[in-house]
Protein backbone atom coordinates (compact mmCIF):
# COMPACT_ATOMS: atom_id res chain seq x y z
CA UNK A 1 0.00 0.00 0.00
CA UNK A 2 1.32 3.43 -0.82
CA UNK A 3 0.37 6.70 0.79
CA UNK A 4 -1.73 9.35 -0.84
CA UNK A 5 -0.08 12.09 -2.87
CA UNK A 6 3.21 13.43 -1.59
CA UNK A 7 2.37 14.54 1.91
CA UNK A 8 0.66 13.04 4.88
CA UNK A 9 -0.27 14.14 8.32
CA UNK A 10 0.30 11.69 11.17
CA UNK A 11 -2.18 12.77 13.82
CA UNK A 12 -3.63 9.70 15.45
CA UNK A 13 -2.83 5.99 15.50
CA UNK A 14 -6.57 5.43 15.03
CA UNK A 15 -6.29 6.99 11.56
CA UNK A 16 -3.70 4.47 10.38
CA UNK A 17 -4.76 1.14 8.92
CA UNK A 18 -2.97 -2.08 9.78
CA UNK A 19 -1.32 -2.07 6.33
CA UNK A 20 -0.12 1.50 6.78
CA UNK A 21 1.34 0.70 10.19
CA UNK A 22 3.17 -2.31 8.81
CA UNK A 23 4.49 -0.27 5.90
CA UNK A 24 5.90 2.37 8.28
CA UNK A 25 7.61 -0.38 10.28
CA UNK A 26 9.17 -1.87 7.15
CA UNK A 27 10.48 1.54 6.09
CA UNK A 28 11.88 2.11 9.59
CA UNK A 29 13.60 -1.27 9.49
CA UNK A 30 15.17 -0.44 6.13
CA UNK A 31 16.41 2.91 7.45
CA UNK A 32 17.88 1.19 10.49
CA UNK A 33 19.81 -1.24 8.32
CA UNK A 34 20.79 1.19 5.56
CA UNK A 35 21.00 4.83 6.63
CA UNK A 36 20.00 7.42 4.03
CA UNK A 37 21.90 10.57 5.01
CA UNK A 38 20.64 12.62 2.06
CA UNK A 39 17.02 11.50 1.87
CA UNK A 40 15.59 14.78 3.15
CA UNK A 41 18.29 17.14 1.91
CA UNK A 42 16.89 20.58 1.17
CA UNK A 43 13.98 20.29 3.58
CA UNK A 44 13.38 21.94 6.93
CA UNK A 45 11.53 20.57 9.94
CA UNK A 46 9.60 22.97 12.17
CA UNK A 47 10.02 21.52 15.65
CA UNK A 48 7.11 23.14 17.51
CA UNK A 49 7.02 22.03 21.12
CA UNK A 50 4.51 24.12 23.01
CA UNK A 51 5.24 22.08 26.12
CA UNK A 52 8.50 20.48 27.24
CA UNK A 53 9.80 17.25 25.81
CA UNK A 54 13.26 15.80 25.77
CA UNK A 55 13.07 12.39 24.17
CA UNK A 56 10.47 13.05 21.48
CA UNK A 57 11.91 16.38 20.44
CA UNK A 58 15.53 15.27 20.35
CA UNK A 59 14.56 12.06 18.60
CA UNK A 60 12.72 13.91 15.82
CA UNK A 61 15.46 16.49 15.46
CA UNK A 62 18.14 13.84 15.32
CA UNK A 63 16.07 11.88 12.80
CA UNK A 64 15.82 14.94 10.56
CA UNK A 65 19.51 15.79 10.80
CA UNK A 66 20.54 12.21 10.04
CA UNK A 67 18.44 12.27 6.88
CA UNK A 68 20.17 15.41 5.67
CA UNK A 69 17.43 17.85 6.58
CA UNK A 70 17.57 20.89 8.82
CA UNK A 71 15.62 21.86 11.93
CA UNK A 72 14.29 25.11 13.30
CA UNK A 73 11.83 25.53 16.12
CA UNK A 74 11.12 26.07 19.76
CA UNK A 75 10.69 24.03 22.92
CA UNK A 76 8.71 26.42 25.08
CA UNK A 77 5.46 28.19 24.20
CA UNK A 78 6.40 31.21 26.29
CA UNK A 79 8.95 32.19 23.67
CA UNK A 80 6.34 32.25 20.91
CA UNK A 81 3.42 34.45 19.98
CA UNK A 82 1.22 32.09 21.98
CA UNK A 83 2.23 34.28 24.90
CA UNK A 84 0.60 37.16 23.01
CA UNK A 85 -2.61 35.10 22.78
CA UNK A 86 -2.14 34.25 19.12
CA UNK A 87 -4.40 31.40 18.12
CA UNK A 88 -2.82 28.09 17.24
CA UNK A 89 -4.17 28.14 13.70
CA UNK A 90 -2.46 31.48 13.02
CA UNK A 91 0.80 30.31 14.59
CA UNK A 92 0.84 27.24 12.38
CA UNK A 93 -0.06 29.21 9.25
CA UNK A 94 2.88 31.52 9.82
CA UNK A 95 5.39 28.80 10.71
CA UNK A 96 4.29 26.94 7.56
CA UNK A 97 5.74 29.75 5.49
CA UNK A 98 9.23 28.82 6.70
CA UNK A 99 9.34 25.02 6.91
CA UNK A 100 8.38 21.92 4.95
CA UNK A 101 7.01 19.73 7.75
CA UNK A 102 5.89 20.39 11.31
CA UNK A 103 6.24 18.19 14.36
CA UNK A 104 4.36 19.51 17.33
CA UNK A 105 3.60 18.78 20.93
CA UNK A 106 0.85 20.82 22.54
CA UNK A 107 -1.01 20.57 25.85
CA UNK A 108 -4.51 20.67 24.33
CA UNK A 109 -6.20 17.61 22.91
CA UNK A 110 -7.05 17.91 19.24
CA UNK A 111 -4.39 20.57 18.71
CA UNK A 112 -2.49 18.49 16.16
CA UNK A 113 -5.63 17.99 14.08
CA UNK A 114 -6.36 21.69 14.28
CA UNK A 115 -2.81 22.41 13.15
CA UNK A 116 -3.13 19.98 10.24
CA UNK A 117 -6.29 21.74 9.11
CA UNK A 118 -4.52 25.08 9.23
CA UNK A 119 -1.76 24.28 6.77
CA UNK A 120 -1.05 22.48 3.54
CA UNK A 121 2.28 21.16 4.80
CA UNK A 122 2.32 17.86 6.71
CA UNK A 123 1.88 17.87 10.47
CA UNK A 124 3.14 15.10 12.73
CA UNK A 125 1.63 14.84 16.18
CA UNK A 126 4.32 14.60 18.86
CA UNK A 127 1.71 14.46 21.60
CA UNK A 128 -1.52 16.40 22.07
CA UNK A 129 -2.44 16.58 25.74
CA UNK A 130 -3.60 13.23 27.07
CA UNK A 131 -4.87 12.18 23.63
CA UNK A 132 -2.46 10.74 21.08
CA UNK A 133 1.25 10.22 20.61
CA UNK A 134 1.24 8.14 17.43
CA UNK A 135 4.98 7.91 16.83
CA UNK A 136 5.43 6.49 20.34
CA UNK A 137 2.96 3.75 19.46
CA UNK A 138 4.72 3.13 16.16
CA UNK A 139 8.12 2.81 17.82
CA UNK A 140 6.60 0.53 20.45
CA UNK A 141 5.21 -1.72 17.71
CA UNK A 142 8.52 -1.63 15.85
CA UNK A 143 10.32 -2.67 19.01
CA UNK A 144 7.89 -5.49 19.75
CA UNK A 145 8.24 -6.78 16.19
CA UNK A 146 12.01 -6.53 16.38
CA UNK A 147 12.41 -8.50 19.60
CA UNK A 148 9.61 -11.01 18.98
CA UNK A 149 10.00 -11.52 15.24
CA UNK A 150 6.36 -10.74 14.58
CA UNK A 151 3.44 -8.69 15.86
CA UNK A 152 0.81 -11.40 15.44
CA UNK A 153 -0.75 -13.40 18.27
CA UNK A 154 1.50 -12.15 21.05
CA UNK A 155 0.73 -11.93 24.74
CA UNK A 156 1.42 -8.49 26.14
CA UNK A 157 0.98 -7.20 29.70
CA UNK A 158 0.60 -3.48 30.32
CA UNK A 159 1.50 -2.58 33.88
CA UNK A 160 1.06 0.49 36.05
CA UNK A 161 -1.08 3.59 35.56
CA UNK A 162 -3.30 2.47 32.72
CA UNK A 163 -5.92 5.15 33.35
CA UNK A 164 -3.79 8.18 32.59
CA UNK A 165 -1.14 6.80 30.28
CA UNK A 166 -1.77 7.82 26.69
CA UNK A 167 0.98 5.47 25.50
CA UNK A 168 -0.80 2.37 26.81
CA UNK A 169 -4.14 3.57 25.45
CA UNK A 170 -2.78 3.92 21.92
CA UNK A 171 -0.66 0.78 22.15
CA UNK A 172 -3.62 -1.32 23.31
CA UNK A 173 -5.72 -0.06 20.39
CA UNK A 174 -2.91 -0.78 17.94
CA UNK A 175 -2.19 -4.24 19.38
CA UNK A 176 -5.83 -5.15 18.85
CA UNK A 177 -5.12 -5.06 15.11
CA UNK A 178 -2.68 -7.95 15.53
CA UNK A 179 -4.77 -10.40 17.57
CA UNK A 180 -2.79 -9.66 20.73
CA UNK A 181 -3.90 -11.17 24.02
CA UNK A 182 -3.69 -8.26 26.46
CA UNK A 183 -3.21 -8.41 30.22
CA UNK A 184 -3.92 -5.20 32.14
CA UNK A 185 -2.11 -5.03 35.47
CA UNK A 186 -2.91 -1.96 37.51
CA UNK A 187 -3.86 -0.67 40.96
CA UNK A 188 -7.54 -0.22 41.72
CA UNK A 189 -8.60 3.14 40.40
CA UNK A 190 -5.98 3.25 37.67
CA UNK A 191 -7.51 0.68 35.35
CA UNK A 192 -7.67 1.06 31.56
CA UNK A 193 -10.53 3.51 30.86
CA UNK A 194 -13.87 2.24 29.67
CA UNK A 195 -13.74 4.07 26.32
CA UNK A 196 -10.54 2.18 25.45
CA UNK A 197 -12.12 -1.09 26.57
CA UNK A 198 -15.15 -0.32 24.40
CA UNK A 199 -12.85 0.16 21.40
CA UNK A 200 -11.05 -3.09 22.16
CA UNK A 201 -14.31 -5.00 22.45
CA UNK A 202 -15.47 -3.60 19.14
CA UNK A 203 -12.19 -4.72 17.58
CA UNK A 204 -12.62 -8.23 18.99
CA UNK A 205 -9.58 -7.99 21.28
CA UNK A 206 -9.11 -10.36 24.22
CA UNK A 207 -8.04 -8.89 27.54
CA UNK A 208 -8.14 -9.50 31.26
CA UNK A 209 -7.54 -7.52 34.43
CA UNK A 210 -4.98 -8.25 37.13
CA UNK A 211 -3.62 -6.64 40.25
CA UNK A 212 -0.15 -8.15 40.42
CA UNK A 213 2.64 -8.77 37.95
CA UNK A 214 3.03 -12.27 39.44
CA UNK A 215 -0.35 -13.18 37.92
CA UNK A 216 0.91 -12.78 34.36
CA UNK A 217 4.70 -13.16 34.44
CA UNK A 218 4.75 -16.73 33.16
CA UNK A 219 2.27 -16.03 30.35
CA UNK A 220 3.54 -13.00 28.46
CA UNK A 221 6.01 -12.19 25.72
CA UNK A 222 6.20 -8.48 26.54
CA UNK A 223 5.94 -6.66 29.86
CA UNK A 224 5.16 -3.03 29.06
CA UNK A 225 5.87 -1.14 32.27
CA UNK A 226 4.61 2.34 33.12
CA UNK A 227 5.07 4.48 36.18
CA UNK A 228 2.55 4.41 39.04
CA UNK A 229 2.49 8.06 39.88
CA UNK A 230 2.06 9.08 43.49
CA UNK A 231 0.36 12.31 42.42
CA UNK A 232 -2.58 10.33 40.97
CA UNK A 233 -3.51 8.91 44.36
CA UNK A 234 -5.82 11.01 46.52
CA UNK A 235 -5.30 8.50 49.33
CA UNK A 236 -1.56 8.49 50.04
CA UNK A 237 -1.74 5.48 52.34
CA UNK A 238 -3.28 3.57 49.45
CA UNK A 239 -0.32 4.58 47.28
CA UNK A 240 2.08 3.42 49.99
CA UNK A 241 0.27 0.09 50.13
CA UNK A 242 0.31 -0.37 46.36
CA UNK A 243 3.49 1.22 45.13
CA UNK A 244 5.65 -1.86 45.51
CA UNK A 245 3.10 -4.13 43.84
CA UNK A 246 4.14 -2.80 40.50
CA UNK A 247 7.88 -2.86 40.79
CA UNK A 248 9.51 -5.31 38.46
CA UNK A 249 12.44 -7.15 40.01
CA UNK A 250 14.92 -9.56 38.50
CA UNK A 251 13.65 -12.33 40.81
CA UNK A 252 10.16 -11.83 39.46
CA UNK A 253 11.35 -11.87 35.86
CA UNK A 254 13.25 -15.08 36.39
CA UNK A 255 10.05 -16.88 37.29
CA UNK A 256 9.15 -16.80 33.62
CA UNK A 257 10.21 -19.76 31.53
CA UNK A 258 9.81 -17.79 28.31
CA UNK A 259 13.19 -16.99 26.76
CA UNK A 260 11.64 -14.38 24.51
CA UNK A 261 10.25 -12.32 27.39
CA UNK A 262 11.25 -8.68 27.06
CA UNK A 263 10.59 -5.58 29.19
CA UNK A 264 9.66 -2.25 27.63
CA UNK A 265 9.01 1.19 29.14
CA UNK A 266 8.20 4.52 27.44
CA UNK A 267 10.22 6.45 30.06
CA UNK A 268 10.69 8.43 32.21
CA UNK A 269 10.94 5.71 34.84
CA UNK A 270 11.26 6.10 38.58
CA UNK A 271 11.56 2.85 40.51
CA UNK A 272 9.17 0.52 38.68
CA UNK A 273 11.99 -1.37 36.98
CA UNK A 274 14.77 -2.58 39.24
CA UNK A 275 18.11 -1.29 37.95
CA UNK A 276 19.73 -4.72 37.99
CA UNK A 277 17.46 -5.64 35.07
CA UNK A 278 19.12 -3.06 32.81
CA UNK A 279 22.10 -5.25 31.96
CA UNK A 280 20.08 -8.43 31.34
CA UNK A 281 18.63 -9.65 28.01
CA UNK A 282 15.15 -8.96 29.37
CA UNK A 283 15.71 -5.19 29.20
CA UNK A 284 14.69 -3.81 25.85
CA UNK A 285 13.78 -0.24 26.83
CA UNK A 286 16.96 1.43 25.68
CA UNK A 287 16.68 -0.25 22.28
CA UNK A 288 13.06 0.94 22.34
CA UNK A 289 14.19 4.54 22.77
CA UNK A 290 16.73 4.18 19.97
CA UNK A 291 14.11 2.73 17.65
CA UNK A 292 12.27 6.02 17.96
CA UNK A 293 14.95 7.48 15.72
CA UNK A 294 14.26 5.11 12.83
CA UNK A 295 10.49 5.19 13.13
CA UNK A 296 10.53 8.99 13.13
CA UNK A 297 12.83 8.97 10.13
CA UNK A 298 10.30 6.81 8.32
CA UNK A 299 7.43 9.09 9.33
CA UNK A 300 9.32 12.19 8.19
CA UNK A 301 10.22 10.54 4.89
CA UNK A 302 6.60 9.62 4.23
CA UNK A 303 5.33 13.03 5.28
CA UNK A 304 7.68 14.74 2.84
CA UNK A 305 6.90 12.35 0.03
CA UNK A 306 10.43 10.96 -0.17
CA UNK A 307 9.31 7.47 0.97
CA UNK A 308 6.18 5.59 0.03
CA UNK B 1 -63.25 21.37 16.60
CA UNK B 2 -63.29 19.04 19.63
CA UNK B 3 -62.79 20.33 23.19
CA UNK B 4 -59.33 18.66 23.41
CA UNK B 5 -58.28 20.13 20.06
CA UNK B 6 -59.38 23.62 21.03
CA UNK B 7 -57.45 23.27 24.30
CA UNK B 8 -54.37 22.28 22.29
CA UNK B 9 -54.82 25.24 19.97
CA UNK B 10 -54.91 27.61 22.95
CA UNK B 11 -51.66 26.15 24.31
CA UNK B 12 -49.60 26.49 21.12
CA UNK B 13 -50.82 28.70 18.31
CA UNK B 14 -50.83 27.61 14.69
CA UNK B 15 -48.33 29.05 12.27
CA UNK B 16 -49.04 30.35 8.79
CA UNK B 17 -45.73 29.25 7.32
CA UNK B 18 -42.59 27.78 8.75
CA UNK B 19 -41.43 24.66 10.56
CA UNK B 20 -42.87 22.71 13.45
CA UNK B 21 -40.54 20.51 15.48
CA UNK B 22 -42.79 18.15 17.42
CA UNK B 23 -42.26 15.23 19.82
CA UNK B 24 -39.25 16.73 21.51
CA UNK B 25 -38.62 15.08 24.91
CA UNK B 26 -39.72 17.49 27.59
CA UNK B 27 -36.99 19.83 28.71
CA UNK B 28 -34.92 19.85 25.53
CA UNK B 29 -36.61 22.53 23.42
CA UNK B 30 -34.51 25.37 24.73
CA UNK B 31 -31.30 23.49 23.95
CA UNK B 32 -32.51 22.76 20.43
CA UNK B 33 -33.35 26.41 19.91
CA UNK B 34 -29.87 27.41 21.07
CA UNK B 35 -28.37 24.81 18.76
CA UNK B 36 -30.27 25.67 15.61
CA UNK B 37 -31.32 29.25 15.98
CA UNK B 38 -28.72 31.66 17.32
CA UNK B 39 -30.10 34.93 18.77
CA UNK B 40 -28.66 36.84 15.83
CA UNK B 41 -31.08 35.03 13.51
CA UNK B 42 -34.03 36.76 15.26
CA UNK B 43 -36.47 34.02 14.29
CA UNK B 44 -40.06 34.36 15.45
CA UNK B 45 -40.75 31.35 17.62
CA UNK B 46 -43.65 29.81 19.45
CA UNK B 47 -42.70 27.25 22.07
CA UNK B 48 -44.65 24.75 24.09
CA UNK B 49 -42.98 23.13 27.07
CA UNK B 50 -44.03 20.06 29.05
CA UNK B 51 -47.17 19.48 27.01
CA UNK B 52 -49.22 16.34 27.40
CA UNK B 53 -48.60 13.87 24.59
CA UNK B 54 -50.30 10.65 23.64
CA UNK B 55 -46.99 9.30 22.30
CA UNK B 56 -44.54 10.30 25.00
CA UNK B 57 -46.26 11.40 28.25
CA UNK B 58 -44.85 14.93 28.03
CA UNK B 59 -43.16 16.76 25.21
CA UNK B 60 -41.89 20.10 24.04
CA UNK B 61 -42.77 21.64 20.69
CA UNK B 62 -41.13 24.43 18.70
CA UNK B 63 -42.77 26.39 15.91
CA UNK B 64 -40.45 28.50 13.80
CA UNK B 65 -42.33 31.13 11.86
CA UNK B 66 -41.34 31.95 8.28
CA UNK B 67 -38.39 29.61 8.12
CA UNK B 68 -38.22 26.16 6.60
CA UNK B 69 -35.52 23.96 8.04
CA UNK B 70 -33.73 21.76 5.56
CA UNK B 71 -33.52 18.05 6.26
CA UNK B 72 -29.85 18.45 7.07
CA UNK B 73 -30.56 21.19 9.59
CA UNK B 74 -33.48 19.27 11.03
CA UNK B 75 -31.42 16.12 11.48
CA UNK B 76 -29.06 17.95 13.82
CA UNK B 77 -32.04 17.99 16.22
CA UNK B 78 -31.85 14.21 16.41
CA UNK B 79 -28.90 14.23 18.78
CA UNK B 80 -31.15 15.71 21.46
CA UNK B 81 -34.49 14.46 20.19
CA UNK B 82 -34.24 11.33 18.09
CA UNK B 83 -38.03 10.93 18.11
CA UNK B 84 -38.77 14.43 16.79
CA UNK B 85 -40.94 14.99 13.74
CA UNK B 86 -40.63 17.92 11.38
CA UNK B 87 -43.60 19.50 9.63
CA UNK B 88 -43.13 22.15 6.95
CA UNK B 89 -46.11 24.51 6.72
CA UNK B 90 -46.95 26.89 3.86
CA UNK B 91 -50.07 29.08 3.97
CA UNK B 92 -51.49 26.95 6.77
CA UNK B 93 -51.05 23.79 4.70
CA UNK B 94 -48.81 20.90 5.65
CA UNK B 95 -46.52 20.40 2.64
CA UNK B 96 -43.95 18.02 4.09
CA UNK B 97 -43.60 15.89 7.21
CA UNK B 98 -40.73 13.66 8.21
CA UNK B 99 -39.06 12.09 11.20
CA UNK B 100 -35.56 13.32 11.99
CA UNK B 101 -32.77 10.94 11.14
CA UNK B 102 -29.68 10.66 13.27
CA UNK B 103 -26.87 12.19 11.18
CA UNK B 104 -23.46 10.61 10.66
CA UNK B 105 -21.70 13.77 11.87
CA UNK B 106 -22.57 16.94 13.72
CA UNK B 107 -20.65 20.15 13.19
CA UNK B 108 -22.16 23.22 14.76
CA UNK B 109 -20.27 26.12 16.24
CA UNK B 110 -22.98 26.37 18.89
CA UNK B 111 -22.33 22.86 20.21
CA UNK B 112 -19.25 22.76 22.40
CA UNK B 113 -17.17 19.76 23.42
CA UNK B 114 -17.49 18.66 27.06
CA UNK B 115 -13.74 18.22 27.37
CA UNK B 116 -12.34 21.50 28.71
CA UNK B 117 -8.92 20.61 27.32
CA UNK B 118 -10.23 20.13 23.79
CA UNK B 119 -8.74 22.63 21.34
CA UNK B 120 -12.26 23.47 20.19
CA UNK B 121 -12.83 25.21 23.51
CA UNK B 122 -9.75 27.39 23.03
CA UNK B 123 -9.94 28.46 19.38
CA UNK B 124 -12.67 30.20 17.38
CA UNK B 125 -13.74 27.07 15.48
CA UNK B 126 -16.58 24.64 14.97
CA UNK B 127 -16.70 21.33 16.73
CA UNK B 128 -16.94 18.13 14.74
CA UNK B 129 -18.56 15.06 16.24
CA UNK B 130 -19.00 11.64 14.69
CA UNK B 131 -22.28 10.07 15.75
CA UNK B 132 -22.12 6.50 17.04
CA UNK B 133 -25.53 4.87 16.90
CA UNK B 134 -26.42 2.36 19.57
CA UNK B 135 -29.56 0.46 20.55
CA UNK B 136 -30.25 2.66 23.55
CA UNK B 137 -29.31 6.03 22.08
CA UNK B 138 -26.29 7.63 20.54
CA UNK B 139 -22.77 8.61 21.51
CA UNK B 140 -20.85 11.54 20.13
CA UNK B 141 -17.16 11.16 19.35
CA UNK B 142 -15.21 14.42 19.14
CA UNK B 143 -12.92 14.14 16.12
CA UNK B 144 -10.50 16.60 17.68
CA UNK B 145 -9.88 15.38 21.23
CA UNK B 146 -11.11 11.84 20.38
CA UNK B 147 -13.22 11.63 23.52
CA UNK B 148 -16.61 9.94 23.29
CA UNK B 149 -19.68 11.20 25.15
CA UNK B 150 -22.70 9.15 26.26
CA UNK B 151 -26.34 10.13 25.75
CA UNK B 152 -26.52 11.56 29.28
CA UNK B 153 -23.41 13.60 28.65
CA UNK B 154 -24.78 14.71 25.28
CA UNK B 155 -27.89 16.00 26.99
CA UNK B 156 -25.60 18.06 29.22
CA UNK B 157 -23.54 19.38 26.27
CA UNK B 158 -23.04 23.12 26.36
CA UNK B 159 -24.72 25.12 23.64
CA UNK B 160 -23.44 28.68 23.25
Amino acid sequence: MTFQANTRDIISIASLSKDEILRILVLAENLKKVPQPHLLAGTILGSCFFEPSTRTRLSFESAMHRLGGKVIGFSDASTTSTSKHEKLSDTIKIISQYVDVIVMRHPLEGSARRAAESTEIPVINGGDGTNQHPTQTLLDLFTIKECQGSLENLKIAMVGDLKNGRTVHSLAQACALFNTRLYFVSPKGLEMPQHILDDLIQMGARFSFHTAIEDVIDKVDILYMTRVQEERFTDKTEYQRLKDSFILTLDLLQRSKKENLRVMHPFPRVNEISRDIDSTPYAYYFQQARNGLFVRQAVLGIALGRLS
Amino acid sequence: MTKSNSKKALLVAEIQSGTIIDHIPAGRAVKIIDLLLPPSAKNELTIGLNLASSKMSTKDIIKIHHRELSEEEANQVAIFASSATISIIRDHQLVKKFKVKIPETVSLSALRCLNPSCITNHEPMRTFFRVIKQKDGIKLHCEYCEKTFSQNEINALKVT
